[in-house]
């Protein structure tokens, strides 16, 4: 089915300050007439009344859309959504933002940065024929890297809502985005894991404990990451520089970063701080990334300042973003889009910055957003596919809570379709058990479970590294670290 | 052939309560620490699921000498209460009826709520925090309403409670999200000025209250301190800080901590 009415009103700009030229000529608007999708079955006939409650209905089941009051009403009804979406231009996303242009900045970032030259292989596509051309053979990744700027979050997540996980798995692997940093991450066959060493009271010595539990499992060539429980100044500096020290010490190929607020981050820089990633949540509403206390200025402001201070060895990826489905419901700010478009709305903002990490924190939000294992499940496939086909160098908290219905199980199965689908970097907790955040992550040891099935190695330089310090051998296993090796001579022995 | 490589670093596990040294059988975990996985999150799991014994919670609150009445939200059962927080932030019809006539008991300078939330287990720690807290207020001369129980409800509904009674603040005390190692975990939350429509940066919160994290009896201190900083500056939330806290929590003490006492 086509859309059946196409408004074909010119919006005048009020402002003076409308559009640019090249959304002013396809945005011929309107509005005012609302573009309506209808799909029938026999005699039953379903209405969807824009574009925005076409993709909300085509998803699938998902509690927190429900909870947003924008998911679909049957099973029967979210097919007809699909048939209808299927027949829809991809055009169609260029000429009808699902957030208006005038009230939201990520829907003029996605407008503005949009290239038409790379969107030309697709152009004549609807979205039902792109799934095709994702899935055909000859598409490989090199097409896929050149069509990524042409791509908005609204094509990916319109797609992906068409598609079985088994496709979202296969296209994400076919995607390789690449950050670089001091390490190389992102290459096929290889998979990175950032080391989360929180605690409650943000203890150095307890921190420091859980990092060399992590080095010694070869762990942390994403990133040496620590959410901080106290978000100030000088407690950031005082971690950034226990994680730097150490990273000199034992010359680690890889990054440090103390997750605290932006603007944490940009005081310990001019406080000279030595700051190598700078850290925010984002998410993809201007109104939501609002309630996180940031806008794109900002991000622009931290990533120059690091930027200036060029600690970076083998590249400059600077930034580190962690996203994740529901937080512009949990935020009253999404506009009654569902939440997975609103999830690679928030990846637009990410690839605008080049992050050397973007994460979605799948299971962390609760089950009032994803109910149990199986939407996590889905949830988690979705992020990392529609971020890979975006070019965002894609990682995941493979997680949840313990008042949603999910256990270890599911996400064992989650991070073995992660390693299936090339996902860039996981998540090593001390056990899995993150005792300052309070919820379940994955674990130093369950990378091994990985690298043992499916032959996932570390970050190049990284993996090098494990080798000379005789942490791991080069069949992947990891092997004994003697009480005198000389990672574990500190913290003892340091003063 | 060994089954179980032991980690040489073990003596690190003193210094965090996190699961460090586990030990490994080829990369993956041993046995006994897989159990001991299990276990925790069957705790946790089960702190989720246990029912709210309010007639417990109730005579326990008789026996400590306070006042009680049991309130409803629009949250009928545990999954509703998980599926649809917006129904646990507020009060079910009748519920609004009862607390106008509690209301002609008034003024109120406190009114205090007691919810299962997502532990039901944490309530256990409620009146050992409630009771004394309780005491230290009314020889100040406060003037606190009685307790309402909850069952089913989200912090938010404090505000609805307190606006209702016309308190000057609204305190919640309810089981957070428990950890794996935290089931009975307890928060309490207040707002000066309680209305429909308060955000969480209106809030105070005095978290992890169990006898192995925050112990009852110090976060009776803290928030007899914050209350009654509150009730003067006529103020909460996040202009409101505990300056106790912070004088307390200085980074360069700890800094130092680490270089002498690895």
């Amino acid at each position: 089915m086509n859309p059946s009415q196409q408004g074909t009103i010119v919006r005048e700009s009020i402002s003076g300050r409308g559009p640019p030229q090249c959304w002013q000529r396809r945005y011929r608007v309107c509005k005012f007439i609302m573009p309506q999708y209808r799909h029938s079955f026999g005699v039953r006939s379903f209405v969807f009344d824009d574009l925005k409650t076409l993709l909300a209905k085509a998803g699938p089941r998902r509690s927190g859309d429900e909870l947003a009051g924008v998911a679909a009403d049957s099973d029967e009804e979210r097919m007809a959504a699909r048939y209808a979406l299927a027949d829809v231009p991809l055009r169609t996303f260029l000429e009808d933002p699902v957030i208006p242009y005038e009230q939201d900045e990520v829907t003029r970032l996605i407008c503005e940065t949009h290239s038409r030259a790379a969107f030309q292989p697709v152009a004549s596509l609807t979205v039902g024929q792109f799934r095709e051309w994702l899935l055909s053979y000859d598409t490989d990744a090199v097409q896929l890297a050149g069509v990524a700027p042409g791509l908005t979050p609204e094509m990916v997540a319109a797609v992906s809502k068409l598609m079985r996980n088994q496709d979202l798995i296969l296209v994400a692997r076919k995607c390789q985005v690449t950050s670089r940093f001091r390490n190389t991450l992102g290459l096929p066959g290889r998979m990175a894991v950032r080391i989360q060493p929180n605690h409650p009271t943000d203890d150095p010595v307890a921190i420091a404990a859980s990092i060399l539990d992590g080095l010694c499992y070869g762990c942390g060539d994403a990133v040496i990451g620590i959410n901080p429980a106290t978000d100030n100044v000088d407690n950031t500096i005082l971690l950034i520089r226990l994680i730097g020290d150490l990273i000199d010490r034992y010359e680690i190929p890889t990054q440090s970063c103390v997750l605290a607020h932006v603007t944490t981050s940009l005081r310990a820089m001019n406080q000279g701080a030595p700051v190598d990633l700078v850290f925010q949540s984002i998410a993809g509403t201007e109104a939501a990334n609002t309630s996180f206390g940031v806008n794109l200025s900002l991000l622009a402001e931290s990533q120059a300042a690091a930027l200036s201070l060029k600690r970076g060895t083998v590249g400059d990826n600077v930034m580190y973003f962690e996203t994740g489905q529901g937080s512009c419901l949990s935020a009253g700010a999404h506009h009654g889009v569902d939440q997975q478009t609103l999830e690679a709305r928030a990846y637009a903002v990410a690839r605008h910055f080049r992050p050397l990490l973007v994460n979605t924190v799948v299971g962390f939000i609760g089950p009032e957003y994803l109910y149990d294992g199986k939407q996590i499940i889905r949830a988690g496939l979705e992020d990392h596919f529609c971020a890979k086909l975006l070019g965002v160098p894609m990682g995941c908290d493979v997680c949840y809570t313990n008042h949603s219905e999910a256990d270890q199980d599911d996400m064992d199965t989650l991070l073995s379709l992660l390693g299936m689908a090339g996902c860039n970097y996981i998540m090593g907790v001390p056990g899995a058990d993150d005792i300052m955040l309070n919820y379940q992550s994955t674990s130093f040891h369950d990378i091994h479970f990985l690298r043992q099935s499916l032959g996932l190695r570390p970050a190049p330089e990284f993996e090098d590294w494990l080798l000379r310090n005789g942490i791991m051998n080069q069949d992947l296993q990891l092997q004994p670290v003697a009480r005198g090796h000389r990672l574990l001579q500190s913290p003892h022995d340091r003063h | 052939m060994n089954r179980v490589t032991p980690d040489s670093w073990s003596d690190l596990r003193g210094m965090t309560a996190a699961r460090i040294a586990l030990g490994r059988s080829g990369g993956s975990l041993p046995t006994a620490e897989l159990l001991d996985f299990g276990l925790a999150h069957a705790r946790a799991r089960d702190a989720v699921k246990a029912p709210f014994d309010v007639q417990k919670l109730l005579a326990d609150l008789q026996s400590a000498g306070l006042s009680s009445l049991v309130l409803r939200s629009a949250v009928e059962n545990r999954d509703d209460y998980l599926r649809r927080p917006d129904w646990g932030r507020r009060l079910s019809e009748s519920s609004r009826q009862q607390l106008v006539a509690t209301a002609s008991l008034g003024p109120f300078d406190l009114c205090c709520a007691i919810s299962d939330g997502l532990s039901s287990r944490a309530t256990d720690h409620a009146i050992a925090v409630l009771a004394p807290l309780h005491v230290l207020l009314m020889s100040e001369g406060w003037r606190i309403a009685p307790i309402a129980v909850v069952p089913f409800g989200r912090v938010a509904i404090q505000d609805e409670i307190g606006e209702y009674l016309g308190a000057t603040l609204s305190l919640m005390l309810l089981g957070e999200r428990p950890g794996l190692g935290s089931p009975d975990s307890l928060g309490a939350y207040f707002v000066h000025h309680p209305r429909v429509g308060k955000s969480d940066a209106d809030r105070n919160c005095v978290s992890n209250i169990r006898p192995a994290g925050l112990p009852p009896a110090a976060a009776v201190a803290t928030l007899h301190y914050l209350l009654n900083a509150a009730r003067t500056r006529g103020i909460s939330g996040v202009t409101l800080k505990d300056e106790r806290l912070l004088a307390a929590r200085d980074p360069s003490t700890e800094r130092a901590r680490f270089r002498a006492n690895p």
